[in-house]
């Protein structure tokens, strides 16, 4: 079992509540996944020079010395065991650089839009060791994990990343991850770990690299990912959802003018301000749900 | 703590009071009450499972997963939308959903009446036992996989697989079926029918016309197992 969440605002003078309305909703999702938690927060995008990164530190990590590391092209900003490096230098060179220089950081996202933060601990210490609730952005991809495979590590907490700019949690299982990788790995695309999920995260970015859209990557992801699955996603400026044939695994939507809510339960929505008026729905199964963010 | 109405009557706000106290309540301490009213649910699960006496309860908002569950005697209103799983395993009274329901409802309910105004979502009245269910709208698929007795009214239409593996529940749709199950099929409707769905919709208090609907019902040819047909399997 787990929780996932999401919030696209889509009033802009709204855009700092995003977390604020946020926290409670990971926080409703606790009975559903207590042992880690993780959050995607897509910002105003950097201008196109630009790309941060999100890397995870050991206890104790020496963040003085990657800031000297870093020189003065690139920026660091930390909360707990976090960091965000924003820089000019293209993502593939930074990426290196890090992994040669400083070996026990872990890079979780990369983009111009996307802050990942992940843990492992109950949602409220989540919330609370990264500050949540004073998150500001366009929307957000939560998740609240019980672990059912793979083992309850910060690494294999949600969401899962790839490429730039795109993030996925699930609630489910996946029946054919390993085969998903072996067509994958041959291509040069290189998994961190072994939870099933990261499976479903690279091979859908993978196809939107080769040219897909959202929408096409995820018509054919019917196809070819097998299992359960409730996924949610996010993009530099859309959230999508999407459920398997069975929908054994829950979701439910919520949407007013100002923004739009996605849940495994109504436990996290109830707090929303304006929800008593929302339209509120269950994703089908087998179909494409997807907003995107107003300019 | 509860609040206390006119006499018979007593209100539980579940921004306040734990759903154990309303649940012990509702099961120990009922005496001469004949009204509960459940507010701020909010989602929260389990919401007066296990009831066992003639009483009336109101939940002024959206219920979690199992609300009513295993009802027994009760009128349970749900004035909102429900989780997975409402009025699973129930053995008599009425369950009501105002708004929708989620995937299972009804589930191996043995006897009582299910009413879902509003739409529902997968394998509702799975493995149904003897229950009624009324749906004022659409039902997802699956539903009715192996629904041993009892009866399913859906005033919509109905997703893939239904009835599939049915024993001897009976299924009446008004609208478009997306496809049959294994070993459900079309069946001519006769008076009683006719009777039965007339009476289900009064009890639902939904009007539509009975000549509306199409009978589903089990072909039998899955009773039992056929050891020629074993290679096939």
């Amino acid at each position: 079992m787990c929780g996932i969440v999401g919030l696209m605002i889509r009033n802009p003078s709204l855009r700092d509540r995003l977390g604020e309305w946020a926290e409670p909703m990971l926080i409703g999702m606790t009975e559903r996944g207590p042992d880690s938690a993780g959050i995607a927060v897509f910002t105003e995008p950097l201008p196109d020079g630009q790309r941060k990164l999100s890397v995870q530190a050991p206890e104790g990590f020496d963040w003085d010395a990657l800031r000297h590391g870093l020189g003065e092209d690139a920026t660091l900003a930390v909360r707990a065991n976090h960091g965000i490096v924003t820089s000019d230098a293209p993502p593939a060179v930074l990426r290196a650089g890090l992994r040669s220089t400083f070996p026990a950081l872990h890079v979780l996202s990369a983009g111009r839009a996307i802050d990942l933060y992940k843990d492992v601990g109950t949602p409220q210490q989540i919330a609370d060791k990264y500050g949540l609730s004073g998150f500001s952005g366009t929307h957000l991809v939560a998740h609240t994990r019980m672990a059912t495979e793979s083992a309850v590590t910060p690494e294999n907490a949600h969401p899962y990343t790839a490429g730039e700019d795109w993030c996925l949690v699930h609630n489910g299982s996946l029946s054919n991850p390993y085969s998903l990788r072996r067509k994958l790995e041959p291509l040069g695309i290189a998994f961190d770990g072994d939870c099933d999920t990261e499976a479903a995260c690279r091979w859908l970015e993978w196809r939107m690299r080769e040219g897909d859209t959202l929408e096409q990557a995820l018509t054919q992801g019917f196809d070819e990912l097998d299992g359960f699955y409730t996924f949610l996603m996010g993009t530099s400026d859309a959230l999508a959802i999407v459920r398997d044939g069975f929908a054994c695994k829950p979701a439910l939507v919520a949407e007013t003018d100002d923004w739009v809510a996605i849940a495994s339960e109504y436990r996290s929505l109830a707090h929303l301000p304006g929800v008593s008026g929302a339209k509120l729905y269950e994703p089908q199964p087998e179909r494409i749900y997807a907003w995107r963010a107003t300019a | 703590m509860a609040g206390h109405g006119m006499s018979g009557s007593k209100t539980f706000d579940l921004a306040t009071v734990s759903l154990r106290e309303l649940n012990r309540f509702l099961h120990k301490d009922l005496l001469g009450t004949t009204h509960v009213r459940v507010e701020h649910p909010d989602g929260a699960h389990s919401i007066a499972v296990g009831m066992d006496a003639p009483v009336h309860v109101d939940i002024a908002g959206h219920a979690g997963y199992y609300a009513a569950g295993m009802n027994k005697h009760a009128t349970v209103v749900v004035h909102g939308n429900a989780g997975p799983g409402v009025a699973e395993n129930m053995m008599s009274g009425l369950v009501r959903v105002k708004g929708f329901a989620s995937v299972s409802a009804g589930a191996s309910a043995r006897g009582g009446l299910l009413v879902i105004e509003g739409d529902c979502g997968l394998r509702c009245g799975i493995s149904l036992k003897g229950g009624d269910i009324v749906v004022g709208g659409s039902v997802g698929s699956f539903s009715m996989f192996m629904a041993q007795a009892g009866r399913l009214v859906v005033c919509g239409d109905a997703g893939d697989a239904l009835g599939d593996s049915l024993y001897e529940a009976v299924i009446y749709v008004r609208g478009s079926v997306k496809s049959l199950g294994a070993d459900a099929r079309f069946e001519d409707m006769t008076d009683a029918d006719f009777t039965a769905v007339a009476g289900l919709l009064a009890q639902a208090g939904l009007a539509h016309d009975p000549r509306e609907f199409k009978r589903i019902a089990s072909a039998r040819s899955l009773y039992h197992w056929n050891v020629d047909a074993q290679q096939e399997y």
